[in-house]
Order: structure tokens, then sequence, then C-alpha cells
């Protein structure tokens, strides 16, 4: 069945309006922080900030593999909370049957969470 | 006549805990005050227009913007609120006093002085970043801490978008932050902020997931994702016998809603990036991690950016599980910021009192510790409504 009640829109229109006042506000506090602030040349102030100290090599140095792993683990698990909203909403009309669907879902989860623990994934040093 | 008998310090923390709950009284009442009276104050305008013959599609734009305008003039009055009283709450934690000269009364002006001082000092952008990253990642962390509160009701009717999906847009939107500072790690050209934007981003991930499992126990209680149903579900209370004991609110559940509870506190911490989970921006090792090459207004987004989400989790725990708006007497609106600000001042107080985590017992802490009880807590949960 398809709703013909489109009002609900008007939220979505109202979180438009919010996204383009708050690009406005963070904007025009910039642009007036541009007008009224101080100004120095002084060659100095654009080197690389290490301390006081002269910068040394590249800033763009070589990252832990660990937070790429983390990013992966983060998107398998985000998408399958995404799963487990509409089951929570929809659970009590469900009954027995989604209660023990959910089990089997999680415990799928739970062997993929144990998995990448045993792989030691989880784990920040080797 | 028994009597305390104060001495001096006594009489002065009486009067300082006399002033800071004044104070916070004093600005809820103007803000709430004025939003409770919106939609008479709307009334009147609509009627006048139709009176008028101005055409009403020009009114709901107009609408529109002024609550975007209130919901701003709340964050930047309780920003600069909550960053004066956590300075107050650490000097007093640690017994100094905290700031005392500005505005007179207890350096109450304190953070609108600092607004000014950051508005007027001068923007660097070092030569080794890429300037327009830079740029914009105030602005990216910014806006969705402030979209986020488009769906936070405030109380009975003061919510601007009551949407079905509010929690679930809230997580979302939220999440959206993470990308603003990995762009400010990475647009300074700093090791500093880059390490710092990389641990923040593995960070904020990896408690998101706890945080938005938490809050399923409850959804499957209330079985609707609209956070005004979420808060109405808590009013009234649990009787034993007629006597009302409890308020029906989620934390009073048992077992089940302190386990969500815990895990949803925590997890927020986390994700603010607040102590003891701060080894993003951690001093004694990073500097200030992903903001060390910000200065002025820039650095002040980020600033007003971290403190909206304290109070945006703070609102979201009140709104979740302990009870939004209900109490007695009061307006709900007071109710709600009474308890917004209490948990505030838990996040304040765990400043304090924890020691930073080490970076690999934080993600320990959060995929083996939190995950599989969150997933526990599912479990139990179905099981209860089961029978």
């Amino acid at each position: 069945m398809i709703s013909n009640d489109f009002s609900y829109l008007k939220d979505y229109g109202q979180i438009g309006v919010f996204l383009l006042f708050g690009l406005f506000f963070a904007s025009f506090s910039l642009f007036l922080a541009w007008l009224l602030r101080t100004r120095n040349n002084d060659p100095l102030f654009p080197t690389t900030y290490e301390c006081g100290s002269e910068p040394i090599g590249s800033s763009f140095v070589q990252m832990n593999v660990r937070f790429y792993l983390f990013a992966l683990l983060f998107v398998i698990f985000d998408v399958e909370t995404l799963f487990i909203y509409p089951w929570a909403v929809a659970y009590k009309s469900l009954g027995i049957i989604g209660f023990f669907e959910m089990v089997i879902f999680i415990a799928i989860l739970f062997i993929g969470l144990i998995y990448a623990w045993r792989k030691s994934a989880l784990k920040w040093e080797q | 006549m028994i009597l305390p008998v104060w001495n001096e310090s006594q009489k002065r923390s009486a009067l300082i805990l006399f002033g800071i709950a004044s104070a916070g009284a004093g600005i809820s009442i103007a803000i709430g005050e004025i939003g409770a009276r919106f939609s008479k104050i709307w009334a009147c305008l609509s009627s006048f227009a139709l009176k008028n013959s101005i055409p009403t599609a020009l009114l709901t734009p107009l609408s529109m913007i002024i609550q975007c305008s209130i919901l701003i003039g709340f964050i930047s009055v309780s920003v600069m609120f909550m960053v004066w009283w956590e300075r107050k709450v650490s000097a007093h934690m640690q017994n100094r006093l905290g700031p005392m000269f500005t505005g007179g009364w207890h350096g109450w002006a304190q953070t609108i002085a600092d607004a000014i001082k950051l508005l007027l000092k001068e923007d660097i952008i070092p030569a080794e970043a890429n300037p327009w990253v830079h740029r914009l990642a105030p602005i990216v962390a910014f806006v969705p801490a402030f979209l986020c509160y488009a769906a936070l009701p405030f109380g009975e009717g003061l919510i601007s978008a009551d949407l079905d999906i509010g929690i679930l847009y809230i997580f979302a939107i939220s999440g959206l932050s993470v990308l603003g500072i990995v762009m400010a790690g990475w647009g300074s050209g700093n090791k500093y902020s880059l390490l710092g934007g990389l641990r923040a981003a593995a960070q904020s991930v990896s408690y998101e997931i706890p945080r938005v499992l938490s809050v399923v126990p409850i959804l499957m209680m209330v079985g609707s994702l609209k956070l005004t149903s979420i808060a109405n579900v808590q009013t009234g209370f649990w009787q034993i016998a007629g006597i009302p004991v409890l308020p029906k609110w989620f934390i009073f559940y048992p077992i089940v809603g302190q386990i969500a509870f815990l895990i949803f506190l925590i997890s927020s911490v986390a994700e603010t990036n607040r102590t003891p989970f701060d080894i993003a921006e951690a001093e004694s090792e990073l500097v200030a991690g992903f903001h060390t090459e910000y200065s002025g207004m820039k650095f002040s987004f980020f600033f007003l950016a971290e403190y909206a989400y304290v109070f945006l989790s703070s609102g979201l725990t009140t709104v979740l599980f302990l009870g939004g708006g209900s109490g007695p007497i009061l307006p709900s609106w007071s109710w709600f910021l009474l308890k917004s600000f209490a948990v505030v001042f838990l996040f304040l107080w765990f400043r304090w009192t924890f020691p930073r985590l080490r970076v690999d017992r934080l993600m320990e802490f959060t995929w083996k510790f939190l995950l599989p009880w969150s997933f526990v807590n599912i479990l139990i949960t179905g099981f209860i409504l089961l029978f």
C-alpha cells in the first residue's frame, strides 16, 4: 500500500534549510574573522609546527595499517546494524520467529567478530 | 539551635554552586520560554499575514529560518556556558578557582572574551597544507553537529523536524563529522595532525557501532525510531501495590536498561573524543591532534562542534534513557535541560576522574568488550519481550 501523504517531506525541507543555514553561519563567521583579524607576513609563520624545531622529512608519514583494518571492520558491522534497526522496530509484531531469526543473524555476526579476533585483526600491535 | 557553622571556603563553595545553578537556570529560562511560546507567536504572525493578504508560501521558509536562528543561538550560548562551566568544574575539582576576573562575578564573561579574541586572531595556513581542505574542514566538522539539533526534541512540541527516523538520522549525520576531522588531519600537512586525525577517525568509527547497537533494546520496546514517541513512552511511574516507585525511564528497566545506558554513555564520551578517550588530541604526545595547525575562528569551529556534540549526546541520553522532558510541575523543556546538563556534568566529571587510555586498550575495549555486550543485551531484550 502506497500512502499519498507527503507531509513528512516538509521535515526534510526543514533539514535542507538547516543545512543551508549552517553553511551560511559557518562561512559568514569565517568571513567576519577574515575582515577583522590581524595580519602578519612573518616568513616563519607558515612553517609546519613541530614543537619549535625544524620539521624533519615529509609530513605525510607512513601510517599503521591497523587504521584501514578497523575502517573495514566498521563498514561490515555498520551495515549489519542497519539490518538490525528495522527488525528492532518491527520486533513486537514478529513474535518468536523474529527472535530466532535474529539469534541466527547475531550468531553469524558474532562468529565474524570471533574470526577477526582470532586472526588478531583487533590487536593494535603484532 | 543547631545550625551549621560555615567557614569562609564553605561559604564560597556554596555561593559558587548557587551561582552556577542560577546562571544555568537563567540561560535556560530565557531560551526555553522563547521556544515554548514559538507556536503562539507563530499563530499570531500567520493570522496577521492572512488578514493583510501576505502569501503564506513566504511564511514557511521564514518559520524555518527563525527555528534555525533559535537553535544556533541556543548552541552558541550553551557552548559558551559549557566551556565556562567546564573550566569552573575542573578548577574546583583541582582545588583551584578557575577564571575569576572577566565580567566581575566568577569570570562569567571569560568565554565571551575568548570568543572575541579568537575572532581577532590571525589565520595561519601552513605552506605544506592543502589550503582548501584546510579551510573547509572546520565547516565540514561543524555543520553536521548543527544539523543533528534539528531532530532533537527539547521538550513537548519543541522539535524542529520530527522525523520518523529521528534516531537513525542523528546517528547518520553525526557520523559525518569524522570526515571533517580526517580532512583537518590530512589537509594540515603536519605529522601530529595526520596521526591525530587518523586516530580520531579510527576511534569514532569503532565506538559508533556499540553506540548504535546499544539503542536497539529501546527500539524493540518502543517499536519506533521517532524520538518524540521514544520520549513519550517513558512518562508515568512503575507501581508496586499502587504506590509509584520509579519513573518509567529506560535506565530503570531491570538489567537491560542499565547495560544499554552504560554502553551508550561510554561510547558517547568516546565519540566526542573527550578524556579519558582523547588520544586523538593527547597533549603529551600529539600537541593538539588534528587541530594543531588551526588558529582563530577555524579552531573555534572545531571547539564549537565538540561542545555541540557533548550537549547533543547528553540530550540524546536524556531522551533515550532519562524520560526526555517528563517530570512534575516544571515545564518539559526545563526538565530536559536539567537532565541534559546533569549528563554534561558527568562528562566533565569523567575528565578529572579517569586517566587516558592507551591506544591499543582503547580499541580492544570497544571491539572485545562493548560490542559483544551490546549483542548480548539485544538478545536478552528479545528474550524478555517474548514472555
